[in-house]
């Protein structure tokens, strides 16, 4: 995935003069995780800036950049460390087209890792997703293969408004797949179908998908066919995907690593719960990360919902 | 108009007292002449890297997370924690190892943290230090919040925030220079300038020719130190902690030294600097000269050399047998200490936990 991601960087720097990369270690050293690698020989130290230490300054920076036309693609190293950028995400990058009335315009793209289960230090496993969907005006994107985060972030480049890119770490280096660097964008705001199935329909996203897949093979054994829905863009939610899925299969389970409260799982019930509910066959099950902090990585993969767990909720719903 | 106008103008002189080949270059402060203090300060140095290297040869092995490295930094460390009392309180960053074991951390607790257990952080003593902060600079405000409890309560105490040079481009650093300067507190900044901020250089940081010298916009005062002479960084964190203690106010100091390994054991810097430059770096290193010094004023020679050397790998193999020995915590402990009491909704989903544990995650 990782190749995947510096392959539209660079697709997208070759085809828009405006697209500016920024953040820490993104130049000579390629990014800590090697999604920039290379960009800055090839397009010089303008175009892909080290800044200094300092989130808020890079998503600040971001603001000025984009009103002035440019299309910044910021990388804040880890998710744990985009909070102090916070203030110019909400209070200015997602609101400047609403506030001068479409006067001004916000095309940002701020890139950062998400999740666990890479043995990480302290403060580097975070899902905190749900914090960016509640605001208003931006979009957040999360890709679950190379070939998905390769056209996603196309599409979010080229998107005219901010979207916060979420890239599952432990997928950096998880799956291969060949991935065509063709320059065709998927598109945000659609779920996709990553298996179809009659008895359930299972909604998760990211890393996760990982795991589902998983657990959807082993249901194959038990003879119960589940329906895979890759959400993919976070906000907003593809409601008509999920529905008619629910409306085939009667049965909803929703999977993600971040914690239950409050967490994306939520507004996916409450949607099937006021547009669906007569659809539904069985309560609707969650199985998400613990409502605690992401434990150090002795722990983590107690933290991160495993197979059983997913297995166990679709077998819930399918007895309920 | 006149009264908001003041020009001024500033000077750093970095303070050394050893140079690299442990020549006195300056007089020599009262401790540098009892033997016993200075040999106290050269066994950690010593014990440090002992420490350091094993640490990440566990990395390297698997039996570690990933792991900051300290090579280089004894000199800063050491003499800082030299400096501080007990009663004081260290806000760390992530690297600091030498301060916090002179203060009483284990080697078997740093190893911990860094093996992805939060025990490691629950230190035995001493019991108000700050733990490990990754967020950078964020622990610059903590030490300032602190020294505001010290200047409430009127004790004479200090606090101590240590902030790398990548650090003080955040935000959350001039924040707490100001308001440690605003307010008198007693605290002290000590800025670890080894250079880098992972892969980008000082020079890229800042066009600002010190750190030290950013403490004259809080209108605090700033010091440089060599931060690879254990001496002087002792004698310039000792003063600037007395007067904080004795309500003269906050200070700012920049220890200048070099990160002699990668980032962390998840870097690799020879993707962006010369090996010449390391290299260099290596002949200003902090244990040398201090041995030099020593060797010069008769209080060292080969064989107790040797001695330590083989005393300080017992010490580390001893604090790695602890840590190996240390039993994972039980899925119980995530949902332990988030709340005085847990609430019903994470004694629920303790349970939970206790059902999957040992086949949950993804392998």
């Amino acid at each position: 995935m990782i190749e995947a991601i510096a392959m539209a960087h660079a697709w997208e720097m070759q085809a828009d003069p405006c697209v500016v990369v920024i953040g820490q270690d993104v130049g000579a050293n390629g990014g800590v995780f090697r999604a920039t690698a290379g960009l800055q020989q090839r397009f010089g130290a303008d175009r892909v800036q080290d800044t200094p230490l300092a989130e808020s300054m890079i998503a600040g920076m971001s603001v000025g950049m984009a009103a002035q036309g440019l299309k910044p693609v910021a990388e804040i190293q880890f998710m744990g460390f985009i909070y102090p950028a916070l203030d110019q995400i909400i209070n200015h990058m997602s609101r400047m087209r609403y506030r001068t009335r479409g006067r001004l315009s916000c095309p940002v793209v701020i890139r950062t890792p998400h999740g666990g289960g890479i043995h990480a230090p302290e403060h580097h496993s975070e899902s905190t997703e749900s914090l960016l969907c509640h605001v208003p005006g931006i979009r957040v994107v999360i890709p679950s293969s190379p070939a998905r985060a390769y056209g996603l972030l196309l599409a979010a480049i080229r998107d005219p408004d901010p979207v916060v890119f979420l890239e599952p770490a432990r997928l950096y280096r998880a799956v291969r797949q060949e991935v065509a660097d063709d320059g065709r964008a998927l598109p945000l705001d659609r779920c996709f179908i990553l298996r179809e199935g009659g008895d359930v329909t299972i909604v998760t996203w990211g890393a996760m998908t990982a795991e589902v897949l998983r657990a959807v093979t082993e249901l194959d054994e038990e003879g119960v066919s589940a329906e895979v829905l890759d959400l993919a863009t976070l906000s907003p939610i593809d409601s008509g995907t999920i529905l008619a899925s629910v409306a085939k299969t009667g049965r909803l389970v929703i999977v993600h690593e971040a914690a239950r409260n409050v967490g994306v799982g939520a507004e996916i019930a409450a949607l099937v719960a006021e547009h669906g509910l007569y659809d539904l066959q069985a309560p609707i099950q969650r199985v998400a990360g613990y409502d605690t902090v992401m434990p150090l990585f002795r722990l983590e993969q107690e933290y991160i919902p495993g197979v059983r767990r997913i297995v166990d909720a679709v077998q819930a719903t399918l007895a309920a | 108009m006149d009264r908001m106008r003041t020009d001024i103008s500033f000077r750093f002189p970095c303070h050394r007292v050893l140079d690299e080949l442990g020549n006195v270059t300056a007089e020599l402060p009262p401790f540098a002449h009892d033997a016993e203090d200075m040999l106290r300060m050269y066994r950690l140095m010593t014990l440090a890297r002992a420490f350091d290297a094993k640490a990440v040869n566990l990395q390297r092995t698997g039996q570690l997370g990933t792991y900051a490295s300290c090579l280089g930094h004894e000199a800063t460390h050491v003499g800082v924690a030299a400096a501080m009392r007990p009663e004081d309180v260290l806000a760390p960053v992530y690297r600091e190892y030498a301060t916090q074991m002179w203060r009483g951390v284990t080697m078997r607790e740093i190893l911990l943290y860094w093996g992805g257990d939060e025990r490691g952080n629950d230190f035995a003593t001493p019991r108000q230090d700050f733990a490990w902060c990754v967020p950078i600079a964020t622990q610059t405000l903590h030490a300032a919040g602190a020294a505001m409890a010290f200047k409430i309560r009127g004790e004479p105490r200090c606090a101590l925030a240590y902030i790398g040079d990548g650090g003080t481009s955040e935000g959350a650093f001039y924040e707490a220079i100001n308001l440690a300067g605003a307010r008198a507190l007693p605290v002290v900044f000590v800025i670890v300038n080894n250079g880098w901020a992972i892969s980008v250089p000082v020079a890229a940081q800042t066009a600002a020719e010190s750190l030290a010298q950013k403490a004259v916009a809080a209108g605090i005062p700033g010091f440089q130190v060599d931060g690879n002479d254990v001496i002087a960084v002792r004698e310039v964190a000792s003063r600037a902690l007395a007067v904080a203690r004795g309500g003269g106010g906050p200070a700012v100091i920049e220890a200048l030294t070099y990160r002699l390994s990668d980032h962390t054991t998840a870097d690799d810097a020879s993707r962006y600097r010369s090996p010449e430059a390391v290299r260099l770096a290596w002949a200003q290193e902090p244990l040398l000269r201090l041995r030099k010094f020593l060797l010069q004023a008769g209080c060292w020679d080969a064989a107790r050399e040797q001695v330590l050397l083989e005393d300080c790998a017992a010490q580390v193999e001893a604090a790695v047998a602890e840590y190996l020995g240390t039993p994972k915590q039980s899925t119980d402990a995530m949902f332990d200490h988030l709340f005085a009491q847990p609430t019903a909704q994470l004694l629920e989903q303790r349970d939970i936990a206790r059902r999957y544990a040992g086949k949950s995650g993804s392998h």
